[in-house]
C-alpha cells in the first residue's frame, strides 16, 4: 500500500460504492477522507486507492488597499483568531498575520484607519509568560513612539486580562491601547470576532488615552464595552459578553454596526501622558487561592518567595493556622498583599480577629484589586522599587485604577 | 405527459425529525414551543467565511447580497449551545444508534468512524452560521431497485417565526437525511417511494409525527434540462405535483430557449439608468423609488411574458432573482402598459434605448445599492435563458409551482466541526442492532393474529397513537374495541372540541377495563373520555356518564318503560323495539351494554303483546 500523503486524491471503494476524494489524515487507525460531497469519513485503509498528488495551488497574494488619508493603527498579535483561516487538511483554525490577511477576513477595517501589523507570537493565551508580557509591552512602546494613532493588540481570551493589566502598569500610554480577541472561533459565520475587531480599531483612533479590552458587551451583536484593562475579568468559559468589568462601570462603549463611540467622563483622555515604559518584573511571586483546611504546606518556601498574593474569603481571610506560617514568611521579608475570592467589594482585615491578626503581621489589603492583577501588580511593583517603605505605599494605592477609594452601591 | 420520452429523472432527499429524548449536540429536550412562550431574544448578523478551499460558497455569496440582522427567541428549554454561545456536547448516542437502526433497514453499510462536518448556512435559520452533519451510512436499496445513495445524521435548524426572526426551540433536534440516487421515472413513482422512506422511517417508532417533522426535497431533471433541487415539500400528496410541474417548467424553458436562438437574442451587458425619464410618471412604486434601472434584452419580446409553470412566467422567473437583493420585483414590457405605467412611457423607453418591440425591457425601481443589484440579477438569469434550464435550489410553492431560492449548493460548503471528536462504529455496536417490524408487516400480522378488519389493522399499524393500541392488547382489551376507539372515537370527541391531550393511556386503558367488565357500557365511551378529557378521573367520569345499574334495576327500568307505553306496544308489536331502544339508553345513560337492554327490552315487549 502506497504511503499517502494530505491532499493525494484516493478513490474508496465502500459499501458497494465507489468515491472519489482527498486523503486527509489518520486517525484512530482509520483513513480520513473528504468526500467529493464534502463529507469527511474514516474507513479501513485498505478501501482507499491512491489516484493522484495533485500539485498544490499556491494561493493569490491579494495585496490590502489601504486609505492613507485614514489614521495610523498598529495591530500587533500574539495569537488571536481576528484573521484565522481553516487548513482544510487537519480543519484546524491557523492564524495568518499580515494587512492584507486581516482586511481580507474583516474587509469593514479598512474604513477605520491604515494599519501596521507586528506578529510576536502565535501562543495559545495560557502559554502566556511574565517574560512575554515584557516583550509585548515593549512592542507596544515602540509602536506608539514610531507614531501610532492607537495600538491593537490580538489575544487569546484565556489570559488576556494578566496581560492587559502587565502593559497597564509597564507603558504610560498617551493613545488607547486596546486588547482584543474572539470568544466563537472565526471561521464560524457567527464569530464575534469581526465586531469586536471593528469595535477595538474604533476605540483605538477614539479620544481614549488607556490599556482597555474591547469585547463584547452581550450576547447579541449591538455593541462592546470598552473595560479598563486593570478592572476587567474574563466571568464566562464560552460566551461572547464573557468579560466584565468589575466593581467599576465600563469605560464606554461602541455600538454596532454604526460604530459610534461614547466615552465615560472617568475614561482617561488621549494626550494625557507622555510615553514611557518600566517593563522590570520580578517574577518571584505567587498567587495563591485560600480554601478550607488547606495546609500551610502549601505555601511555598520563604527563601525563593518575594511576593505573595493571596485570594482569601470574603473579607480577606485565611484560616488561624496559616498565622504563624504567613508571619515567618513576612519576617524573612516576602510581602503579602491579600485580596478577596469574593471579587466583587472590598478586603477589610479590620472587622474579625483573623484580619486584625493579618494586618499585624504585615499583610498589605489589596483593597479592591482583582487577585489576578494584584499579582501582576505586585511583580510590577517588587521589579522597579527596592525600598520596602516605598512598595508598601505603592501597593496600597490606586497607581493606574486598579483599585478605587471609594465602592460605588450600583445603584 | 410521456415521461420517458422527456428522460425525465428524480430523486428524493427525505429529512425526518428523530424523536429522541435530547438533542443532537446538547442535553436540551427536543421540544418545540410557541413562539409567544419565548423567555429572551438576542440579535446577531452572520457573514459568510472563507471556506477551507479559500473561496466563498455561491450559494453563501447570494445570501450576503443582503445585510442582514437575525433576531433569535430562546426559551427556558433552550440552552446556551443553541444560542451559539457554548462548544456542542458528544453526538447523542440515542441518535445515532437510531440513525444506525434505519440505516440497516435500508441495507445500507454504515462508515466505520462518523466524522461531524460544518455544513455553511447563513440565511439566519442556524445561530452559528453552520449545520453541523455527520454521513452515518452509505448504499441501500428502494423497492424500486433503485439505490439510496447516503442517509446523514444532522441538527435541525431554526424555526423561522417572520422575517428575519428565528426560534431555536427547532435548532439542534437530530434529524436524518436519507438521499436516493435519481432512480425515479414518473411522478407517480417518486411518490411511492417517498411514501415507503416514510414507512420504514415510521417503523422505528421513533420518528417525530405531524407536519413539519417530515421533509423532502426532490431533485429532478429532463434530457436537456438541469438538476433542480425543489425544497420543503411537506405533504407526500404533493410529491407528484412538484414532480409534474418541475418537468414542465423545465420543458417550456427550453422552448424559450429554442426560440430566442432562433430570433438570435441576446442580452445587454450592463443597466441603464432611466430615473429622470419617469419623473414625471403616474405609477406609484416608479415615483417612490431612488433609482430606476433598465435592462435590455433584444429579442426577448413576448417570451418574458411566456408561462412556465401556471401562473408563472419568464418573467417570474427574473423577478425571483432579484427578489435576493431586497426589491419588491420588477416590471417587464411584456406586461406593461399596466401598474400606472402608460404607453407613451413604454414607447418612449424604447426611443432612449434605441430598442423596439422586438425587445423587452426590464425595470427595477429600488435605493441605488438594491436596484443595481437587481439589474445585474435580471441580467444573470436572462443570460441563463439563452442557455435554457439553469441548476438551481428553488422553494416548493402552493399547489405544486416552485421559486428560485438560490444556486446548487458545492461541495465548499463543508469542513470539519473540530468541537466534535469522530465516533467509531464497530461491527460490535452494527451487529447489535436490532431490526424493528415493519409497519406494513404489521398490519398484515394484526389482521391475521388479532383478526382486526384489514383496513382497522392498516391504519393502526400507521398511525401515531400504535404504542397505545399495543399496550391495550397487552392488556387483553378486544382488538377492535381498542383500534375502533383510538382511530374513531378520540377524533371524534377532538373534534367536539375535547383536549384528548388530557387523556392519559393509563385512564384510556381503565376506561376500556371498565367496558369489557361491564362496569360502563360501550356507547358511553364518548361521553366518558370527554370527562376525562377535562380533568376528571377515570372512576369520576364513569360513575357520572354510566352510574352502574344492576340488572334487576335495569329489568325494573324497562318494565316500567314498556308498561307505561302499553298501548303502543300492543300496536306496534316488535316494531317497538327501535324507538324503546332509545328512550332507555337516554334513562340508563349509558350505563348499561345495549346488547343486554336490547336482550330485556325484546322480552318485555313480547310480554306486554301477549298480555291482551
Amino acid at each position: 500500500m502506497e504511503q499517502l500523503q494530505t491532499g493525494d486524491r484516493v478513490n474508496c471503494n465502500y459499501g458497494g460504492t465507489l468515491f472519489n476524494g482527498t486523503y486527509i489524515t489518520d486517525r484512530d487507525g482509520k483513513a480520513v477522507i473528504k468526500l467529493d460531497s464534502g463529507y469527511n469519513i474514516g474507513v479501513g485503509r485498505e478501501t482507499c486507492r491512491f489516484l493522484e498528488r495533485p500539485v498544490p495551488v499556491r494561493r493569490p497574494e491579494i495585496s490590502a488597499v489601504q486609505d492613507d488619508s485614514l489614521p495610523c493603527l498598529s495591530i500587533i498579535s500574539t495569537g488571536g483568531t481576528i484573521a484565522s483561516r481553516i487548513d482544510y487538511r487537519t480543519g484546524a483554525v491557523t492564524s495568518q498575520f499580515d494587512a492584507g490577511d486581516i482586511l481580507r477576513a474583516i474587509p469593514g477595517l479598512s474604513g477605520i484607519a491604515r494599519y501596521r501589523t507586528t506578529q510576536l507570537y502565535t501562543i495559545l493565551s495560557e502559554n502566556m509568560t511574565p517574560a512575554i508580557w515584557q516583550e509585548l509591552a515593549t512592542a507596544v512602546y515602540k509602536e506608539i513612539n514610531d507614531g501610532a494613532t492607537g495600538v491593537m493588540v490580538t489575544h487569546g481570551t484565556d489570559t488576556m486580562t494578566f496581560s492587559s493589566a502587565a502593559v497597564s502598569f509597564m507603558v504610560d500610554t498617551p493613545v488607547p491601547v486596546i486588547f482584543v480577541g474572539s470568544q466563537r472561533s472565526a471561521d464560524r459565520p457567527s464569530s464575534d470576532n469581526t465586531m469586536n475587531a471593528l469595535c477595538s480599531a474604533t476605540a483605538a483612533v477614539s479620544p481614549l488615552g488607556e490599556v482597555a479590552v474591547v469585547m463584547h458587551e452581550s450576547t447579541s451583536d449591538d455593541r462592546c464595552a470598552i473595560h479598563r484593562a486593570t478592572r476587567v475579568r474574563k466571568m464566562h468559559t464560552s460566551r461572547r459578553d464573557a468579560f466584565q468589568s468589575i466593581g467599576i462601570p465600563p469605560l464606554g462603549y461602541v455600538d454596532y454596526p454604526s460604530l459610534d463611540v461614547n466615552l465615560s467622563p472617568e475614561a482617561v483622555k488621549r494626550g494625557s501622558c507622555e510615553p514611557a515604559i518600566r517593563p522590570a518584573l520580578d517574577e518571584s511571586c505567587r498567587l495563591l487561592y485560600f480554601y478550607p483546611g488547606m495546609p500551610p504546606s502549601a505555601l511555598p518556601d520563604a527563601g525563593t518567595l518575594h511576593g505573595l498574593v493571596l485570594a482569601g474569603t470574603g473579607l480577606g481571610h485565611v484560616s488561624t493556622e496559616w498565622i504563624p506560617f504567613l508571619k515567618s514568611l513576612a519576617d524573612e521579608g516576602t510581602v503579602i498583599m491579600m485580596t478577596s475570592q469574593c471579587l466583587n467589594g472590598r478586603v477589610c482585615d479590620r472587622v474579625y480577629d483573623t484580619g486584625r491578626d493579618l494586618l499585624k503581621i504585615g499583610v498589605i489589603e489589596g483593597a479592591d484589586t482583582l487577585p489576578e492583577v494584584a499579582l501582576v501588580k505586585l511583580m510590577w511593583v517588587l521589579g522597579n522599587e527596592k525600598d520596602p517603605d516605598k512598595q508598601r505605599l505603592l501597593l496600597s494605592s490606586s497607581l493606574i485604577g486598579e483599585c478605587t477609594r471609594r465602592s460605588r452601591h450600583g445603584l | 405527459m410521456d415521461y420517458e420520452k422527456i428522460g425525465l429523472l428524480a430523486g428524493i432527499e427525505i429529512h425526518q425529525q428523530l424523536d429522541t429524548k435530547e438533542k443532537l449536540f446538547c442535553r436540551c429536550p427536543t421540544l418545540l414551543r410557541k413562539s409567544g412562550e419565548h423567555t429572551g431574544e438576542y440579535h446577531r448578523y452572520l457573514r459568510a467565511t472563507e471556506s477551507e478551499m479559500g473561496e466563498i460558497d455561491g450559494a453563501a455569496r447570494e445570501e450576503m447580497k443582503r445585510e442582514r440582522k437575525f433576531t433569535y427567541y430562546t426559551y427556558d428549554s433552550t440552552c446556551l449551545v443553541e444560542n451559539d454561545e457554548e462548544p456542542p456536547a458528544p453526538l447523542n448516542q440515542e441518535a445515532l444508534l437510531l440513525s444506525l437502526t434505519i440505516a440497516k433497514m435500508f441495507g445500507m453499510t454504515p462508515i466505520e468512524q462518523v466524522n461531524v462536518m460544518r455544513k455553511l448556512v447563513i440565511d439566519g435559520s442556524n445561530t452559528s452560521g453552520f449545520q453541523r452533519t455527520a454521513l452515518v451510512a452509505v448504499h441501500g436499496t428502494l423497492p424500486n431497485g433503485g439505490r439510496i445513495e447516503t442517509l446523514c445524521l444532522e441538527e435541525e435548524a431554526a424555526q423561522r417565526v417572520e422575517g428575519e426572526t428565528f426560534s431555536v426551540d427547532r435548532l439542534g433536534i437530530p434529524l436524518v437525511e436519507i438521499t436516493t440516487s435519481p432512480c425515479m421515472h414518473t411522478p407517480e413513482e417518486v411518490r411511492e417511494m417517498a411514501g415507503y422512506l416514510g414507512m420504514v422511517l415510521r417503523s422505528t417508532g421513533k420518528v417525530k409525527r405531524g407536519l413539519g417533522t417530515i421533509r423532502q426535497d426532490v431533485n429532478i431533471s429532463i434530457k436537456g434540462g438541469a438538476r433542480i433541487e425543489v425544497k420543503g415539500v411537506q405533504e407526500l400528496d404533493l410529491v407528484a405535483d412538484v414532480v409534474k410541474r418541475e418537468a414542465q417548467r423545465q420543458q417550456n424553458l427550453i422552448l424559450i430557449r429554442d426560440q430566442l436562438i432562433s430570433r438570435g437574442a441576446s442580452v445587454q451587458p450592463g443597466p441603464v439608468d432611466v430615473t429622470t425619464l419617469f419623473a414625471g410618471t403616474g405609477s406609484a412604486i416608479l415615483k417612490k423609488a431612488k433609482m430606476i434601472l433598465a435592462v435590455r434584452l433584444n429579442g426577448f419580446s413576448g417570451l418574458v411574458g411566456t408561462e412556465v409553470q401556471p401562473g408563472r412566467r419568464l418573467g417570474t422567473e427574473m423577478s425571483d432573482y432579484a427578489k435576493i437583493c431586497g426589491v419588491g420585483g420588477i416590471f417587464h414590457t411584456d406586461e406593461l402598459p399596466a401598474y400606472g405605467i402608460t404607453q407613451n412611457e413604454v414607447e418612449s423607453l424604447h426611443r432612449t434605448l434605441g430598442t423596439d418591440e422586438n425587445d423587452c425591457i426590464v425595470l427595477v425601481a429600488a435605493t441605488p445599492k438594491q436596484a443595481h443589484c437587481a439589474a445585474m440579477q435580471v441580467i444573470k438569469r436572462a443570460r441563463f435563458a439563452l442557455d435554457g434550464v439553469p441548476e438551481e435550489t428553488r422553494k416548493m410553492l402552493p399547489e405544486g409551482n416552485s421559486a428560485y431560492m438560490r444556486p446548487l449548493p458545492g461541495a465548499a460548503r463543508m469542513y470539519p466541526e473540530t468541537d466534535v471528536l469522530p465516533v467509531n462504529v464497530g461491527p460490535s455496536t452494527w451487529d447489535c442492532i436490532a431490526l424493528p417490524e415493519l409497519l406494513t408487516v404489521r398490519a398484515h400480522r394484526f389482521s391475521t393474529e388479532l383478526a382486526l378488519d384489514e383496513g382497522l389493522a392498516r391504519q393502526i399499524a400507521f398511525s401515531e397513537r400504535l404504542p397505545l393500541f399495543e399496550r391495550s392488547i397487552a392488556e387483553t382489551i378486544n382488538p377492535t374495541l381498542a383500534a375502533s376507539t383510538i382511530l374513531m372515537t378520540l377524533k371524534e370527541i377532538q373534534r367536539d372540541g375535547a383536549d384528548i391531550s388530557m387523556i392519559s393511556d393509563d385512564l384510556f386503558i381503565e376506561v376500556l377495563h371498565a367496558v369489557e367488565l361491564g362496569k360502563a357500557a360501550k356507547e358511553a365511551i364518548p361521553e366518558i373520555l370527554k370527562m376525562i378529557a377535562k380533568g376528571a378521573g377515570s372512576g369520576e367520569a364513569i360513575k357520572k356518564c354510566a352510574p352502574a345499574v344492576s340488572r334487576d334495576q335495569l329489568h325494573a327500568i324497562i318494565t316500567k318503560i314498556v308498561d307505561e307505553r302499553a298501548v303502543f306496544v300492543r300496536e306496534k308489536g316488535n316494531a317497538a323495539l327501535a324507538p324503546l331502544m332509545g328512550v332507555v339508553m337516554a334513562e340508563v345513560r349509558g350505563s348499561s351494554d345495549g346488547k343486554v337492554v336490547s336482550e330485556l327490552l325484546r322480552k318485555e315487549i313480547a310480554r306486554v303483546s301477549t298480555s291482551r
